[in-house]
């Protein structure tokens, strides 16, 4: 029996490898449909689909909005500043609205870890996470792991190491929780004062030199750096961090073997990744791109009821039973 | 003439004379009259004598909780000094200590004449106010102590806040020796907790939520202990939480520092885990820590290194608990479960017993406080708790007395409830179903 998701993609945490590897798999044919002229199928025809954006973003936004609209649900992007949301209104109320406007699905996108969770115990329409908080951002892991099982092949045996601002990255968790699951080997390196305290207790290797995780790893995910880390007194300057954790050619040309490079993106180049390696040829930085349409794809078509056996058709047309 | 109370053929406790065996106990206008097997008969000729069967129930000194939040003034609408009067004599309280960190805070003798004079009027718990250690709790300059002490306040503190300032402690202990009152200090050190919601650890890692370490507690933990060390003052440490803390607590007791501590009943029952799923209703301050933590605080109670067990009942409108967790609000409401949780998480597993629970929950906040109760010694106020130690119950929110919903326990079984509480010889809370 192929597994369910459930109602909603809350995190990677609470997954099983049996239903990452359905998501997996259920995006291999939705890939070819980005290929296509006519970029469209009606496997979500009539579902209602709202993208509830608390924090601007551009990339995911866009990428569930494009994979809504090549399924053909009907959508509505509301973000935070323009809303009832910027007259003080409280989540639960802006979930009850929704709800009554019966709607199938929410994807949302939100400041405080936990938030997703929080709306889809309270409606009954399905919940997508997009980010919440420092907590989890499930379709950024999948996608991740897409793009390096593409490169390998598999997942399982795969050294990973995820390099950056682990203690306040949603990408780092669905990574450590989705990798690890899968059966790859999951490393994280970066400044200890940016590494949560109980990371040992998290079942990955910690690597105190960016030179040493290169040296072990099969790929590098690199964190974005927030700017206001260094404000707020985590790491002296991004100067420094550069210097010392900073992916650049020459720290990943002393491995002399090729070390796949992912980034969840928007970059900040010269601070955690080097120009010559965010463009050099072990880059799949833009394949996570285009991946993550894929995988949100399937993840909206498996929330939606569709069967896993039946996304080769769903391509062709005829829609899942929903 | 006086009325006069018999409660019949419980097991009457008093630790502060010794006491366990089944006996009655005669009340006669505000005073325990007499104890003994014999009252019975000696008082069956009284008029008017009302008689309490207490077979199979415990009858102890009645409970004290040194701290609580009853929201009044300020915001009525999450409490009132009433409603939490009365949700403390439901909860087998004789005695409530209420914080200052209302609004307007406490700390002058009108707000503290306030507060007595609205205790007086819900005519349920005897309510005393702790008056604010600075002005407005703004950790700046002193309020008035001796005035605030003379219209009743019982203790100081700027509870819900740290004192960050190591000179204003200071200066306060040393104050507050003049009118013989304690300092009770919310250890936390700013720097280290600002912005945590939840115990920093594998949990708050997993969810995603900025963590409060232990040290933030234990580093102002013993700077209080140090500066009581030095100026001979009074320290009340507030809701301990950690290992570290009880290591310090007991490391300034064995010097014979004038330390006392808390600890609230969450503290000894629950663990970070209880914040899975994000649950808001287990947010408090300070956070649940884990399991290792609860089993030194437990120890600490049964030895003594832990003084007393207090709620920090803090109650809050479900609607500011019904939201994201980092930005919900602090604190449970605890005056009508502290009691069962506690027989549930340290008699009945035995690492207490009955005695030393009326111990730590009436006559030490006695005596730390220097509040009347916490004994039945013939002549002692009549303030006394009737409880059943064995009836199981379900937690429905819905029906407690306090405007408060806000527990982690709701629909858990727990065991021990309050039969009937009778303060300064009044009956002022019974249930017998």
């Amino acid at each position: 029996m192929t597994p369910s998701l459930g109602k909603d993609l809350l995190g990677l945490e609470r997954l099983s490898g049996d239903q990452i590897k359905l998501i997996l798999d259920t995006a291999e044919p939705f890939k070819e449909i980005s290929e296509r002229a006519i970029k469209k199928v009606p496997t979500l025809r009539g579902a209602t689909i709202v993208n509830l954006f608390f924090e601007a973003s551009t990339r995911t936004r866009v990428s569930f909005e494009f994979a809504e609209k090549r399924l053909s649900a009907d959508t509505v992007n509301v973000a935070a500043s323009g809303s009832s949301v910027s007259k003080g209104e409280t989540l639960v109320d802006t979930a009850r609205n929704l709800e009554a406007m019966r709607i199938d699905m929410v994807v949302i996108r939100h400041g405080a870890s936990g938030a997703a969770q929080f709306l889809a115990d309270r409606i009954e329409s399905n919940v997508i996470n997009a980010g919440d908080g420092t907590h989890e951002h499930p379709t950024q892991g999948l996608l991740d792991m897409l793009t390096l099982r593409d490169h390998f092949g598999k997942l399982d045996g795969i050294k990973v190491c995820i390099v950056g601002d682990v203690m306040h990255s949603r990408v780092a968790r669905s990574g450590i929780w989705g990798l690890t699951k899968m059966g790859a080997e999951v490393g994280v390196c970066g400044p200890r004062s940016l590494l949560p305290n109980a990371i040992d207790e998290m079942g990955v290797k910690v690597f105190n030199r960016v030179e040493e995780a290169i040296e072990w790893a099969d790929a590098l995910n690199i964190l974005r750096l927030q700017l206001e880390r260094m404000t707020a007194g985590y790491i002296p300057s991004l100067r420094e961090y550069n210097r010392v954790f900073g992916v650049s050619r020459e720290r990943l040309d002393r491995a002399k073997r090729d070390i796949l490079i992912l980034h969840p993106g928007p970059m900040n180049r010269g601070v955690e990744i080097d120009s010559d390696v965010a463009d050099g040829p072990f880059s799949v930085i833009l394949e996570q791109v285009t991946n993550g349409v894929a995988v949100r794809m399937a993840v909206l078509y498996l929330l939606s009821g569709g069967k896993p056996e039946l996304a080769e058709s769903a391509k062709r047309g005829g829609a899942g039973d929903r | 003439m006086s009325r006069s109370v018999l409660l019949k053929g419980g097991r009457v406790i008093d630790p502060s004379q010794s006491l366990d065996e089944t006996a009655d106990v005669l009340i006669v206008g505000d005073k325990v009259e007499a104890i003994g097997a014999r009252v019975a008969n000696d008082a069956s000729n009284r008029d008017g004598l009302e008689t309490i069967e207490c077979a199979g129930l415990v009858v102890s000194p009645g409970f004290i909780d040194v701290h609580c939040h009853l929201r009044e003034p300020g915001r009525e609408e999450v409490e009132t000094i009433a409603t939490g009067a009365r949700a403390a004599v439901a909860g087998g309280f004789t005695s409530v200590c209420a914080m200052p960190n209302t609004d307007p805070v406490t700390d002058n003798q009108a707000a503290v004449g306030f507060i007595i004079r609205q205790g007086t009027i819900a005519n349920a718990a005897r309510v005393y106010p702790v008056g604010a250690i600075s002005l407005g709790q703004r950790g700046e300059s002193l309020a008035e102590f001796g005035e605030m002490v003379a219209a009743g306040a019982v203790a100081v503190s700027d509870d819900g806040r740290p004192v960050e300032s190591a000179h204003l402690m200071r200066t306060a202990l040393e104050y507050a020796r003049t009118f013989g009152i304690p300092v009770a200090d919310h250890c936390e050190e700013p720097t280290l907790a600002k912005g945590g919601a939840m115990n920093e650890g594998v949990v708050s890692a997993r969810l995603g939520l900025k963590g409060v370490p232990a040290e933030a507690e234990e580093i102002m933990a013993i700077r209080d202990i140090l500066l009581a060390r030095r100026t001979g003052g009074h320290i009340h440490l507030c809701h301990m939480s950690t290992r570290g803390s009880v290591e310090l607590i007991r490391w300034g007791k064995d010097r014979g520092i004038n330390v006392t501590a808390e600890v609230c009943p969450h503290h000894i029952s629950l663990t970070e885990d209880a914040v899975e799923d994000y649950n808001t209703n287990a947010k408090m301050n300070p956070p649940l820590r884990t399991a290792d933590d609860v089993a030194a605080l437990q120890q600490a109670v049964r030895d003594g290194t832990i003084d007393l067990i207090a709620t920090d009942h803090a109650p809050h409108h479900y609607d500011e608990k019904e939201r994201e967790f980092a930005d919900a609000p602090n604190g449970i409401i605890g005056l009508e479960t502290a009691l069962a949780v506690n027989i549930t998480w340290l008699v009945a597993p035995g690492i207490i017993d009955l005695s030393l629970l009326v111990e730590r929950m009436s006559c030490a906040p006695a005596r730390v406080y220097k509040l009347p109760g916490g004994t039945l010694r013939r002549g002692a106020v009549a303030d006394v708790t009737v409880f059943d130690a064995e009836t199981k119950w379900v937690v429905e929110p819905s029906r407690f007395k306090s405007k408060g919903r806000n527990t982690p326990y709701a629909g858990q079984t727990l065991q021990g409830l309050a039969r009937c509480t009778l303060v300064g010889g009044r009956v002022a809370h019974r249930r017998d179903e």
